[in-house]
């Protein structure tokens, strides 16, 4: 039988506000244990919530980007469970009235083939507390600080039919979440993080199989291997006859398998209701207005810059790729510079200079300004591209390129009796490969041409001195 | 409402609380009664959605203040080594969530 | 006795800014009785911290221009406190010291208030006799018999006993009004939001609110326009214009309209509570108020709905109980499971217990749209009928509770029959008004009736006002206990 696959996921993402969501204390990752903490969200009695204006502003800006509808009357309830990183026995959650529903993300995918993704719905949420596990003292520790960071949970439809297609959504998701700056988005600091439901049914079957709920995927690769694991294990149970068990499972990177976590009848009660410290919050025309006035998200700009700019898809994917680079290279071209030649010179020098020093591209000095003036010079020929180069790297820091230029003595040399002078001394040094270029050797131009500039410190106008050692060469 | 006992026994779980026999005879019995007289609520006519008159939009801006001193945090819990509190092993426990 | 004990807060108050009394003085009046049993008023007090905080005010460079300067009080244990335990009265939270402070202790520390300790309540505030602490019941000071009303009942028997002038207590069902009954005070719970809920432990978040008992209104003014205000920290806290409640009372009622609602004079109530309540309405009419019949159909759904409510969100807010930040931690468990199992069972008494699984079930799959749903229904259908009607009335009338205080140890296994007799007080939390009880009479058992007045949503001003017409009229509010001044031991079992 042909079996296909259906999944559907659930992210988790921080959102990256200064304070936690319903208190004042720091959202820093990495602080000691239980040194980001106050009575509010270690759950002291008597403490009472107060929500960030701010994360209300990242869940509209992202349920706007994934083009939801944005809920007006909106309402957190709790959702009741006990757990020892959960201070209050409950999280506030929204279940009744989410934030955003009904959106949509396109995806690409390798081929070139777009395909939407439904969404279902998103809603904000408060996060929970780390537990460290010391089975060989018999004990866990609980470290607080991350109790009552911002989430927002984005659930899907199911949507999905691979892994390829789970991935291209969640780079998707994570270059939106970047361009809106709503979220670092970080796998491994668990800034996001999904959970994968999956179920299969034969081809043609409009009704879904018995899904289970993976968690712990902590990279893409971790997704792409969980997808293809789980799909052949249900598969292969219902192949042999059997029944596929509706169960929360555990990805297990290294053992490179889904384990099935402790199923227990009662855990799934929540018991939601309407959190009652915390009124009920409207959000009118003019303020999502406000908020729709966002940035262009990577998807938009790709589809942009190759049709406005002609750069290939290549060079769009790249650029686009980082909010921060797409934005340097705009710049560069509102400078006056070719979009091409901008696109070569900051996917070939700066991913360069960047990788160099272990930079991300928000964090660097370089100006766009710098970068339209090197490339100028080298266009009108006042330094060659290599002599371009050398400037790009001596400014990279910071410095004027033309400055720069003069203090190194740099530029170039076009004027064409100096260059005559050099080309008469190769011409002089170097009379066997003279001779080959006469005899029809073509190659040994390319070796004189060097020469010359050789001659000329590297500096000379390499189309004159083309021109010259051409013409001279033609000569008797 | 028939309260059974399995149904006190579902619901002491969902409250971690453990009842003893005698308890969940009392509470079946109990539980039966103050529901019965709950009764009223029955005539109700439930018509869409109420709209309370209650406050909205309570909003705080995102600014930071300092968070409290741990020694200040931790000083009413039963165990902690200075950093954390420490709880019984919850390995192998179902994470809910 | 000490002639101290006998002045009401403004007139301690006042004799205190004149030099007249020193706060010293007025603590050592004071500790005589609170400090000597007290009638298990008190859970917790520290004579020596107290005696110093008087002495600090005595000798501050500035004196304080408050009614409350340097008057002794006294707070409900779930009110956070950082200089005694906040315990709730629960072998839960026995040990635990609060990091911070209430809302309300920071606006009494700033007005120059002097907490004398911390008082006996229902088991967080479960209960409406006073009988469910850990620490034992609080026996009522007229009756050593019978209960002194719950839960804020020791802050009730402290205040009737002269223990201390005033004190807060909180109110989630009638948790200020009925031990104000019961103990012949004047109790108050203000509009919901009026008072910040930072720092008190809660019981049902949409209900609970701080609420002053004292002897008469005036003094409930007072400690209102202290205690009332706006505060960031609480997203339920009504911006306003507080403070002006004091100044504000006339006792002149003229032409003030007043509804007494048929249904909460049912047949449930006892004939000679009835009796008291009518010679209010003649009292009042005779200040020139117009009294007279009205309907409040709505009133058959308020218990249930209470009860759904309160119990709903009691068991949400008590599941931070759970063994492991802080509070009773049961030993020797071998997971976390067994951990919050272990420590909740042992942690918890048996009122708390029931309603946390009475909260749990209507709460649970399945259920939601039969009881908490209905619940919030009817608690609109109430908020409607009552702002219809107080839109012909300024004020509503009616009892406090069905009987007079009932004997100790009489409701404690009939909890249905404790919940229904909060009928009459459940109103104004379902609907956030403010409600005043105040003494109006003696039942023939021995014990002090009270009377209700409603108001609308900020309508404080009114309800004092009419209060303090009555007041004006009567001396019910001036009677005192046998008791009173002397302390006694007849029933303590809390800690010094």
């Amino acid at each position: 039988m042909e079996w296909e696959t259906v999944i559907g996921l659930e992210t988790h993402v921080e959102l990256a506000t200064r304070t936690k969501i319903f208190c004042a204390c720091s959202t820093k990752f990495g602080a000691p244990p239980n040194t980001q903490c106050c009575p509010v969200c270690m759950g002291m009695p008597g403490t009472l919530p107060v929500l960030n204006e701010k994360v209300v502003e990242y869940a509209v800006r992202t349920g706007l980007a994934l083009n939801c509808e944005i809920t007006k009357y909106n309402r957190f309830d709790r959702k009741n469970y006990f757990y020892p990183d959960l201070p209050k026995g409950y999280q506030t959650s929204q279940l009744y009235l989410p934030v955003a529903r009904n959106g949509a993300v396109r995806i690409e995918l390798e081929n070139g083939r777009e395909k939407d993704i439904g969404i279902s719905e998103m809603h904000m949420e408060e996060d929970a507390g780390k537990l460290i596990h010391e089975p060989e003292n018999g004990c866990t520790k609980v470290d607080y600080n991350r109790c009552g960071v911002p989430l927002i949970e984005i659930v899907t439809q199911p949507d999905f039919r691979d892994g390829e297609e789970v991935v291209a959504y969640l780079e998707e998701l994570q270059s939106i979440l970047q361009y809106l700056e709503v979220s670092d988005c970080k796998l491994q600091e668990g800034s996001l993080r999904c959970d994968v439901n999956l179920s299969v049914r034969p081809v043609g079957s409009a009704q879904l199989g018995s899904r289970t709920e993976m968690k712990n995927l902590g990279s893409f690769r971790a997704v792409r291997r969980a997808v293809a694991y789980e799909s052949q294990r249900q598969i292969a149970v219902l192949e042999s006859g059997g029944a596929v068990l509706q169960e929360t499972r555990r990805w297990d990177e290294d053992r490179n398998k889904s384990v099935s976590m402790r199923a227990k009848e009662n855990a799934r009660d929540y018991r939601y209701f309407p959190e009652p410290d915390l009124p009920p919050l409207r959000l009118d025309e003019a303020y999502l207005e406000l908020l729709r006035q966002q940035p262009e998200l990577a998807g938009e700009k790709r589809r942009r810059y190759r049709q406005e700019y002609g750069l290939p898809a290549y060079d769009a994917d790249m650029l686009t790729g980082q909010k921060a680079l797409a934005e340097f290279f705009e710049e560069t071209v509102a400078r006056g510079a070719d979009p091409k030649t901008a696109s070569n010179w900051i996917l070939g020098q700066v991913l360069r200079q960047l990788s160099q020093r272990n930079l991300e591209a928000k964090d660097m000095t370089l100006l766009p300004r710098t970068l339209a003036r090197i490339i100028e010079l080298v266009e009108r020929g006042e330094i060659n591209r290599n002599t371009g180069v050398q400037v790009f790297d001596g400014v990279f820091d910071g410095g004027d390129p033309e400055e720069y230029i003069k203090v190194n003595g740099l530029r170039q040399v076009s004027d064409p009796e100096q260059i005559t002078r050099a080309v008469e001394t190769v011409l002089k040094q170097n009379p066997g490969p003279v001779a080959e270029f006469r005899a029809g050797k073509e190659k040994s131009f390319g070796f004189l041409v060097g020469q010359t500039m050789r001659n000329l410190g590297g500096k000379g106008d390499s189309k004159q001195v083309n021109v010259i050692l051409r013409n001279r060469l033609s000569e008797p | 409402m028939k309260i059974t006992r399995e149904l006190v026994e579902r619901i002491a779980g969902l409250s971690r609380l453990s009842l003893s026999e005698e308890e969940k005879k009392q509470m079946t019995v109990q539980l039966e009664e103050i529901l019965g007289s709950m009764a009223a609520l029955d005539r109700l006519t439930l018509d869409g959605e109420h709209a309370l008159q209650e406050r909205e939009n309570v909003l705080r801006p995102d600014e930071e203040t300092q968070s409290m001193e741990r020694t200040e945090l931790l000083k009413n819990a039963p165990e902690t080594d200075g950093e954390y509190i420490i709880v019984p092993a919850a390995l192998g426990q179902e994470e809910e969530g | 006795m000490s002639a101290l004990l006998d002045l009401t807060v403004l007139e301690l108050g006042r004799a205190i800014r004149k030099g007249e009394v020193s706060p010293v003085e007025a603590v050592r009046a004071a500790l005589a009785v609170a400090g000597d049993g007290c009638g298990g008023a008190f859970i917790s007090l520290d004579a020596e911290e107290v005696v110093k905080r008087a002495k600090a005010l005595e000798n501050g460079a500035k004196k304080i221009e408050n009614p409350l300067f340097g008057v002794p009080m006294a707070l409900k244990d779930n009110i956070c406190f950082t200089g005694l335990p906040t315990t709730c009265a629960s072998e839960m939270l026995k040990n635990f010291r609060p990091p911070y402070d209430a809302y309300v202790v920071e606006r009494l520390n700033n007005a120059g208030a002097i907490c004398l300790g911390k008082t006996n309540m229902d088991e967080f505030g479960m209960g409406s006799t006073g009988e469910t602490s850990v620490f034992g019941p609080v026996v009522n000071p007229w009756s050593p018999d019978r209960v002194a009303g719950g839960s804020s009942a020791g802050s009730a028997a402290a205040v009737s006993r002269g223990g201390c002038w005033y004190a807060l207590g909180s109110d989630t069902g009638g948790s200020v009004r009925l031990p104000a009954a019961f103990c012949g005070l004047t109790g108050i719970k203000p509009t919901y939001g009026t008072v910040s809920r930072c720092g008190l432990v809660a019981y049902a978040s949409s209900f609970d609110q701080i609420g002053p008992l004292s002897r008469d209104a005036a003094d409930c003014a007072a400690v209102l326009d202290v205690i009332q205000g706006h505060d960031c920290r609480d997203s339920t806290s009504l911006p306003g214009a507080y403070g002006y409640l004091l100044a504000g009372l006339t006792g002149d009622i003229r032409g003030m309209r007043i509804g007494m609602p048929v249904q909460s004079f049912g047949d449930e109530l006892d004939p000679e509570v009835r009796a008291r309540v009518s010679e209010v309405a003649d009292v009042l009419r005779n200040r020139g108020a117009v009294v007279e019949e009205c309907e409040l159909p709505a009133l058959e759904y308020a218990v249930s709905a209470y009860y759904v409510m309160a119990c709903a969100q009691a068991g949400s807010n008590l599941a931070r109980y759970d063994g492991v930040r802080y509070g009773h931690r049961a030993p020797g468990c071998a997971n976390p499971e067994e951990l919050h199992m272990q420590s909740r069972t042992q942690g918890f008494g048996a009122e708390v217990k029931r309603r946390i699984l009475l909260g749990t079930f209507v709460l649970s799959a399945g259920y939601y749209d039969d009881y908490y749903r209905k619940a919030l229904m009817a608690r609109e259908q109430i908020k409607q009928e009552f702002s219809r009607l107080l839109e012909r009335y300024d004020l509503l009338l009616t009892p406090v509770a069905p009987g007079p205080a009932p004997r100790l140890g009489e409701s404690l296994n009939d909890p249905k029959r404790m919940y229904l007799s909060d009928i009459y007080t459940v109103c104004a939390n379902l609907t956030g008004l403010p409600a005043l009880s105040m003494p109006c009479g003696f039942h023939s058992c021995g014990v002090p009736v009270g009377v209700q007045l409603t108001g609308p949503a900020l309508g404080e001003d009114k309800v004092l006002n009419a209060a303090h017409a009555y007041q004006q009229e009567t001396d019910w509010h001036r009677r005192r206990p046998e008791c009173f001044g002397k302390g006694g031991t007849d029933r303590w079992s809390g800690r010094r």
